[in-house]
């Protein structure tokens, strides 16, 4: 909401800077957004009055003028407009002004044109800010030839000599208050605030005779959607440019000024805060309007020549045949005023909220009108605003307006109220406001106390519980004047186990070298492509958003590897030599019969290094010690294949990614991201990922830990190599060794791995250190022995030979 | 002879300063006095000496013997030490190299900031919760007194999955979802991701973080709320960070305010980055809007409360001084590593 100060002045005298009346509204509930002083790029731009007029003696389209300013001498201005004749006043930029050129400010110095000296430059509307909508009499491209209502006193500071001086006050107002987008509510505000008088008188005319309802009939078919309608008639109208006092007024607000029917209705909404319409009565076939909803089928060009489809749940103003306008939303282009216009019919209704909300928002139409309707009015203002309407006509001469009004469906409830308990509003507030006070804001807001019960003006829709007449209160008091004071009671708080054991992950991610990312949950459907996965994965099945951005944020994302790969793709692209990261990130699963989908938590882990030799093992290690710290030790490493426990094994190199099964179920997935989706990604280097289930680990979480007493006895170590197939995996190899040790095994650890001639083709040669260890006494050699002798045993028969 | 033992001990003591190697002085210790040493071959003539000389010449030769020991020992420490010298001169390092460091990540500055709040409330007494991301209109919207066409749903534009589930909008489904489950008195925290259909730009995203604030009991004021506010911006911001309220409405709480905090770059005096104002908004608060509690079966007249919205990127970006949003969400690496 622009507000003009101009217009405000009609009804409050402040008198205070407009700092102090922003701030000051601001902090009493009606915030300023920011001001704007009207022309301000202007400067020494005076009115000229043009003495004589010479064609250039070197150009056979210039003209010099002669021009006085009001100062001593006459200055010579060069002018190429065509439009200019001695005797006009022109608006005159001087030596050393700023105008505006192209919709930027310009410096304007003197300086020869063709020989000619010029002093300055004579403007153009557009070379003010204008338009001609502000000076309809003025032409487009020519000199701006200031008329009868502008104050044409040579040397006169251009803006104050059009009116073009206003301060505009644009105003951020919350949907609760829809009275307040209009000058008589913020004026309302601003009387409260600063408690001074408020200088509202209800509109009169004085109007011809007749008797409206010969003119025109009225009927409501849906009253529920439609809870009062008014109308007048205006005959014998004068279409023509309104004054200029209300074009500039328009103008501050925002609307185009049109004509002077067009901009009373204009001026009324803005000044009331009502919407109004008007209709030429010649288009109103029938002489009837039905205020009814849409039929089937039927359809309306609205004012802007847009051809609407209309639906059955849409409220129309109709004549005898067709819809005139949809209701509270915009007038139909073929009924609205013309040039020719002779008889108008003003309307001033209210209409649903919510049903002007639905329709504006099916029709893709969101008006001034529908942006107040939509936030709820109140159905007594109507009068006001109509009467407001007529009083303008009069005032401007437009016409002559028939005495007696149309007013159907008018209920006249009881003001809405509220008990008055200043106790409670203190003991809610946490404040010591006395009653006298609170008695006195409510007064200067417009609030009746009777029978101890606060009584809200019309206006005040927003208005229905103590909590409200509490904040009343208080936006006058001043909410920075409440104390500040500590929660009473004892409260302890701690994470939940489920928020340590997340918090405990990330830690553990952090310090195995990985940084956090943060990415969107919402992916393109193509990404399930770009990671291979099987066209009937049922990760493809997602939550889907019906209205999103674009495609490329269209799906909730079933599965975090494509977050993690985009992010890979994009720091590879900016040339980032290595990026090491992690993300704790929600899945979005629907679930059959359920509303809502699951929202499972996820580690994704992606690496690549082009500095480094990182590899399959070193993800694996990564995946390692995050199982670890989950407390998760018992677990088999599978390969990643189809059936695997995770769908998106595809986007993996199929020799080197593997999943981890834990208790029979498969908790992560980690490897080599596959060649083909590294290319889909446009990743030039080999690339590492992983993810792991977290609520699937903390259900496995052996999180207790149990001090066991260091070892009495001394070791014994054994080493051994054995040669077996390529194919054997090393697990297979240390479970044999284990169960054949048995429980004096400690501990077995990997030291080497080697194929090459030396083992034979399609061979290798794997090298474990065992450490053998009793707790019943000290291990002797033969002990030690002959177990490695059962483990070798045991080993040939799985065709792994001692080397 | 007994010229013969001072010659050695003379001989032996200048043939000892000459020497800087320990192989060396072990030859000259077996020359003089080895076995076959000199001082040896003077003591096998001693048969010869009468009975008085003997026990003269004997002592004479016991002290050079002595004293060439101990010339000799304390070469041998010198030479020990000068060659312990040598070693540490020969192992110096260049110090200014760089060290050699195992990777650490860093965790992304979103979560960092949130970590830190989060403590902030957990000592205030506030427990955290969580909730659905993907949520019904009835937790998102109707039961924060926001029904069906309720026009301030148009500042929360929506992302819908269908008529009647959509992404939440605002944490504050969470506070309706805990109001249901338990009885006040509550005071919780509640994190997480909220959707919104905007457009990215540097100052706005269609997902971005949230941290709601509730707390219900007996006798909570508005007092209270203020008091809680102030509280969490000096423990996050410092002691000398100044906050103010505005009037402002949501349709869950009344009275409703923004909360301002004191521009940290022009303490309040006006600058380009608080738009001359000298406060920057920083979020939403309230008392709970009675409707609210009623529908979650709490009596209005016994209880009242108040709830608070936090945006995690503001006070992120306002923490870092981080001037796009969408640094935050692009994760590139060299933005990563600076937190």
């Amino acid at each position: 909401m622009d507000l003009s100060m101009r217009w405000l002045a009609d009804y409050v005298d402040c008198k205070c800077d407009i700092k102090e009346f922003c701030a000051g509204l601001t902090m009493s509930g009606s915030k300023v957004e920011c001001y704007e002083e009207e022309g301000d790029f202007l400067s020494n731009v005076v009115v000229g009055k043009v003495l004589s007029i010479a064609p250039h003696p070197d150009s056979d389209h210039m003209f010099v003028c002669q021009v006085d300013v009001g100062e001593d001498q006459p200055v010579q201005i060069v002018t190429g407009a065509q439009n200019v004749n001695a005797g006009d006043y022109v608006p005159t930029a001087k030596h050393k002004s700023t105008v505006l050129h192209d919709g930027k400010p310009v410096k304007i110095t003197k300086g020869k044109l063709r020989g000619e000296e010029s002093n300055g430059m004579l403007c153009s509307l557009a070379e003010l800010g204008l338009t001609q909508h502000d000076f309809p009499y003025a032409i487009e491209d020519g000199i701006f030839i200031l008329g009868d209502d502008c104050d044409r006193t040579v040397g006169k500071d251009i803006r104050e000599a059009i009116g073009f001086n206003d301060t505009k006050v644009e105003f951020e107002i919350t949907s609760n208050r829809p009275d307040c987008l209009s000058v008589i509510g913020l004026a309302r505000e601003t009387a409260a605030t600063f408690n001074i008088p408020l200088n509202v008188k209800p509109p009169v005319f004085k109007g011809v005779e007749g008797n409206i309802n010969d003119m025109l009939k009225v009927k409501i078919h849906n009253t529920s959607l439609c809870s009062r309608y008014m109308g007048a008639v205006v005959r014998n109208v004068k279409i023509a440019p309104s004054p200029r006092w209300m074009r500039e007024r328009l103008r501050a607000s925002g609307v185009r000024p049109i004509n002077n029917l067009v901009d009373i209705t204009n001026y009324v909404m803005l000044e009331y805060g009502r919407p109004m319409h008007a209709f030429d009565l010649r288009y109103v076939e029938g002489a009837q309007i039905n205020v009814r909803n849409a039929r089937a089928g039927e359809s309306i060009t609205t004012l802007d020549g847009e051809v609407r489809e209309l639906s059955e749940d849409m409220l129309v103003i109709a004549d005898a045949v067709k819809p005139v306008a949809v209701a509270g939303v915009m007038g139909g282009e073929y009924s609205g005023i013309m040039e020719d216009t002779e008889t108008v019919v003003f309307e001033s209704a209210c209409f649903d909220g919510a049903s002007v909300r639905t329709t504006a928002k099916k029709l893709g139409m969101r008006t001034d009108a529908s942006a107040r309707y939509e936030k709820g009015l109140d159905p007594h203002e109507c009068y006001e605003a109509l009467m407001r309407a007529c009083q303008l006509v009069e005032e401007l001469g437009a016409g002559e307006v028939i005495n007696t009004v149309i007013d159907e469906n008018y209920q006249n409830e009881t003001p809405k109220s509220v008990e008055f308990d200043p106790e409670w509003i203190n003991n809610f507030l946490g404040t010591d406001i006395s009653e006298e006070d609170m008695r006195e804001y409510l007064g200067r807001l417009g609030f009746e106390i009777k029978d101890g019960r606060v009584i809200a003006p019309w206006y005040r829709v927003d208005i229905g519980c103590k909590a409200d007449i509490a904040e009343e209160v208080v936006r006058l008091y001043g909410y920075n004047n409440i104390p500040n004071t500590i929660i009473r009671g004892v409260a302890q708080a701690q994470r939940t186990p489920k928020q340590k054991f997340e918090k405990k992950l990330t830690s553990a991610a952090l310090s195995l070298g990985l940084d956090e990312i943060t990415t969107f949950s919402f992916i393109s459907p193509k990404y399930f492509d770009k990671i291979k996965l099987a066209a009937d994965s049922s990760l493809r099945n997602t939550v889907t958003i019906t209205n999103p951005l674009g495609e490329d944020t269209s799906v909730m994302r079933t599965t975090l590897i494509p977050s993690v790969c985009e992010v890979l793709a994009r720091n590879y692209n900016y040339r980032n030599p290595k990026a090491y990261l992690f993300e704790m990130g929600n899945e979005y699963i629907p679930t059959e019969g359920e509303v809502l989908p699951e929202e499972p938590l996820r580690m994704g882990i992606g690496v690549y290094d082009t500095k480094d030799s990182f590899d399959f093992y070193d993800i694996k290690g990564i995946v390692e010690g995050i199982l670890e710290t989950a407390g998760v030790y018992d677990y088999e490493i599978e390969r990643a294949q189809e059936g695997c426990g995770f769908d998106e094994y595809t986007a993996f190199h199929p020799g080197r990614s593997a999943v981890v099964i834990a208790k029979g179920k498969a908790v992560a997935i980690f490897g080599e991201l596959h060649p083909q989706v590294l290319e889909n990604y446009g990743i030039g280097t080999r690339a590492y990922a992983a993810k792991l289930n977290i609520p699937e680990l903390m259900g496995i979480s052996d999180g207790e830990k149990v001090y066991k007493p260091l070892p009495k006895f001394p070791a014994a170590t054994r080493d051994i190599s054995v040669v077996c197939d390529n194919d054997t995996p090393a697990a297979l190899i240390e479970k044999t060794i284990r169960s054949a040790v048995g429980a004096v095994l400690e501990k077995i650890s990997l030291f080497d791995v080697y194929t090459g001639a030396q083992v034979g083709e399609g061979k290798k040669s794997v090298s474990y250190s065992v450490v053998m260890r009793s707790h019943d006494g000290t291990l002797t050699d033969e002990q030690a022995d002959k177990a490695m002798e059962k483990a070798v045993a045991k080993l040939a028969e799985i065709g792994a030979k001692r080397r | 002879m007994k010229e013969q033992l001072l010659s050695i001990e003379a001989r032996a003591k200048e043939e000892l300063s000459g020497i800087s190697d320990s192989k060396l002085l072990e030859e000259l210790r077996v020359k003089f006095l080895g076995k076959k040493g000199e001082i040896t071959a003077i003591l096998k003539q001693m048969g010869k000496l009468s009975a008085e000389e003997r026990p003269v010449i004997g002592q004479l030769a016991n002290s050079v013997r002595a004293d060439i020991e101990n010339a000799i020992s304390q070469k041998q420490a010198q030479l020990k030490a000068a060659l312990a010298e040598k070693k540490l001169a020969a192992e110096k390092l260049d110090v200014t190299l760089p060290g050699r460091r195992g990777r650490v990540g860093r965790p992304h500055p979103l979560n960092a900031v949130m970590a830190e709040v989060e403590e902030v409330f957990l000592g205030m007494g506030f427990d955290i919760v969580e909730g659905p991301e993907v949520e019904t209109d009835h937790y998102c919207f109707e039961a924060l007194n926001m029904p069906k066409h309720h026009p301030a749903r148009d500042t929360q534009d929506t992302f819908y999955i269908n008529e009647n589930v959509l992404l939440r909008t605002q944490t504050s489904s969470v506070q309706i979802r805990t109001m249901e489950k338990i009885k006040p008195p509550i005071r919780i925290i509640s994190p997480g991701r909220v959707y919104r259909s905007d457009a990215v730009d540097a100052t706005h995203s269609p997902l971005f973080h949230q941290i709601e604030g509730l707390v219900i009991d007996k006798g909570v004021t508005m007092a209270d709320l203020k008091g809680t506010l102030e509280l969490l911006m000096k423990r996050l911001y410092g002691d000398d960070c100044r906050i103010r309220l505005r009037p402002h409405h949501f349709p869950y709480t009344e009275p409703s305010a923004e909360v301002d905090i004191m521009c940290f770059n022009c303490h309040g005096e006006g600058c380009s980055m608080c738009k001359q104002e000298g406060y920057v908004e920083l979020l939403g608060a309230g008392m709970v809007h009675p409707k609210v509690l009623e529908g979650c079966g709490i009596d209005p007249e016994i209880y009242s409360g108040f709830a608070f919205g936090i945006g995690l990127e503001r006070i992120t970006m306002g923490r870092y001084n981080i001037n796009d949003l969408r640094l935050l969400y692009e994760n590139d690496v060299r933005f990563l590593e600076q937190f």
